[in-house]
């Protein structure tokens, strides 16, 4: 027998107080390693997300560049228009190595999901999308053969819900006739997967936007220098100019703030975590009082003491954290649902990314903070007189 | 029988608000290595006290101790609770009127307690099957305290005592929490580890019966010892 295995029969002397303090100390965990994995996993959703657009770029309506941002991240509805010949300039600057003109049309179907949804209908030139997003792959089938074959493609999550495989035929919101699917994506984790893709001018003549685009979107050539090309842009009239690395700080500053609501809980849950330990192991001390004079009566040292009361607390801790881990990693999508439910923009791709480094930060820090708890009882414990105790028995 | 333990002149002295209480006043007296030593007193005349410094528990306000030859307190020269614990660790083994084993813990492994904090002392098997046999709890040796009767508990603390093979064993008021027979049991335990190990035992009680077994009789009034 030694010394560890005496600890952690103790601290199953008082299995229930031990119980709803290992409880308090996993739910603590919980929550740390939720909050963090969530920090990570929003940003590198957001990242992907803007990334996965391909464009540096992106020249709308003039409006709302909030509005706009949204536009491009989420498509929807409330979209302004701008005239081709208007942006189509841009597109031959020397400046530009690609740009790609799109009209987004978005339709709120009732049959959508529970309560309906808005389907998001992107007319594009695959000759000059694809090189864009090099990453979009099909599933099944390819690109449409040509601006008058009438076909469409399906992204990824929008072939799932339209229930459609290449070479069904669906009629689009304003047309009668009928468009074969050419293509489904396979997933890209991005917007592009609630899309359905259609040839531009199809787009313009079935949404009866003739000669208009909802956005232009531009790659640069390495050698152009952004921000003196962005400074250029903005003295075109009645566009919109978004830089995607501006999309990106503007929602990482807003995120920010966010940030510190989630580190002020997060420090919260790590003095929840203290107070419980201390609370628990000083009463343990203090219950033992007697007892813990009789273990230095037949000799156990104040070092030894103290070092059986620390041991008791670290697997206290070790052992709420494992679980609150445990809990985070089996319920990460759950929680990923709620969060999807209460914020306003959440980003495509996996919102809580619980890596490693997470998992080894929250464990060695409850573990850390928990036993910063019990110093104070362990002292406690060391500093019980033998002789005190055995008065006491009188 | 050589003498094991020398006190002189031992003094103990409590303050309450101005007043001074000797509660012990000048105890001189010798007891001889395998000796049974019953210290008997009303309550409140300092057995416990007595015991406690003989037990290295506490140090003595003046006076001297030596235990096998080794000056243990001399003068007003004091110990701290390190020296205290690390003196009574090599020496003495302690049984409470309260058996105090900790509920978690099989039989086996409340005797092995002390061991725990002592590595170097640390028990072999074979001395735990021979304390086990010797107290007749080698049955019991797996089943926890909450199992056990009061004898059979008092049996366990008395064998947690002996584990680390002490010179001395103090027990106080061993039988306190027993019915007679089971006090009966205990006293024809003490005399059997008595005479088979030569073990030196110091005994405080109240109980006339156990006393008797003591060839050296303290009895304590008012701090002062009157030998018989």
């Amino acid at each position: 027998m030694n010394i560890f295995q005496v600890a952690y029969k103790n601290l199953w002397r008082r299995k229930t107080r031990t119980l709803f303090t290992l409880i308090g100390i996993a739910l603590s965990t919980w929550v740390l390693v939720t909050l963090l994995g969530f920090n990570k996993g929003y940003e590198q959703s957001l990242n992907e997300n803007i990334e996965g657009m391909g464009f540096q770029i992106v020249l709308t309506a003039k409006g709302c560049p909030y509005e706009a941002a949204t536009l491009m991240l989420k498509g929807g509805t409330g979209l302004r228009y701008m005239p081709e010949a208007l942006v189509r300039d841009v597109a031959q600057k020397t400046e530009v190595a690609a740009a790609a003109e799109m009209l987004m049309h978005a339709e709120f179907d009732p049959n959508k999901g529970e309560s309906g949804g808005t389907i998001v209908y992107l007319g594009i030139d695959p000759a000059t999308y694809s090189p864009m997003k090099p990453y979009l792959q099909f599933a099944q089938g390819d690109w449409f053969a040509s601006a008058a074959a009438g076909e469409v493609v399906l992204g990824y999550e929008a072939a799932e819900l339209e229930q459609r495989e290449v070479g069904d035929l669906m009629l689009l919101p304003g047309s009668t006739q009928e468009y074969k699917v050419s293509g489904i994506l396979k997933r890209t984790g991005t917007q592009d997967d609630g899309m359905i893709f259609l040839p531009l001018q199809a787009a313009q003549k079935v949404f009866d936007k003739a000669g208009l685009l909802t956005m232009l979107g531009l790659r640069l050539k390495p050698e152009a220098d952004q921000t003196v090309f962005e400074e250029e842009l903005y003295q075109l009239p009645d566009v919109q100019v978004v830089s995607m690395a501006q999309v990106k700080n503007t929602i990482l500053s807003l995120v920010a703030s966010a940030k510190v609501i989630v580190l002020s809980i997060a420090f919260i849950a790590f003095l929840i975590a203290m107070f419980g330990v201390l609370n628990t192991v000083l009463m343990s001390v203090f219950e033992r009082f007697q007892e813990i004079g009789i273990l230095k009566s037949m000799g156990a040292l104040p070092q030894n003491v103290f070092q059986m009361i620390l041991i008791e607390t670290t697997l206290l801790c070790a052992l709420g954290s494992l679980a609150g881990i445990s809990f985070a990693l089996g319920f990460s999508s759950l929680s990923e649902t709620a969060i999807r439910q209460l914020l306003p923009f959440t980003p495509n791709g996996r919102l809580i990314i619980i890596g490693w480094p997470v998992i080894i930060f929250s464990f060695v820090s409850i573990t850390l903070v928990g036993i910063v708890g019990g110093v104070y009882p362990s002292l406690r414990a060391a500093a019980i007189r033998p002789l005190d105790s055995i008065r006491s028995e009188e | 029988m050589d003498t094991f333990i020398t006190a002189q002149n031992l003094t103990k002295i409590y303050t309450r608000g101005a007043e001074k209480i000797y509660a012990l006043n000048g105890a001189t007296f010798s007891i001889a290595r395998g000796a049974i030593v019953s210290v008997v007193g009303a309550s409140g005349s300092g057995k416990t006290t007595l015991v406690n410094v003989l037990g290295c528990l506490d140090n003595p306000a003046s006076g001297t101790l030596t235990v096998n030859g080794r000056q243990i307190f001399a003068g007003k020269l004091k110990l701290s609770e390190t020296e205290l614990t690390k003196i009574r660790r090599e020496i003495f083994g302690y049984v409470f009127q309260k058996f105090f084993l900790l509920p978690t813990l099989t039989v086996k492994e409340n005797i092995l307690l002390p061991s725990v904090f002592q590595p170097r002392l640390r028990a072999s098997g074979d001395r735990l099957a021979e304390i086990l046999q010797l107290l007749g709890i080698a049955h019991r040796k797996d089943h926890l305290p909450g199992q056990l009767s009061g004898g059979e508990m008092q049996r366990v603390a008395i064998a947690r005592a002996l584990i680390n093979n002490p010179s001395v064993l103090i027990a106080d008021e061993p039988t306190g929490n027993l019915d007679s027979k089971r006090s009966e049991e205990i006293k024809s335990l003490l005399l059997d580890l008595n005479q088979k190990q030569n073990l030196t035992i110091i005994l405080v009680t109240h109980n006339p019966e156990l006393a008797k077994i003591g060839n050296q009789i303290l009895e304590l009034k008012d701090g002062t010892i009157q030998e018989s």
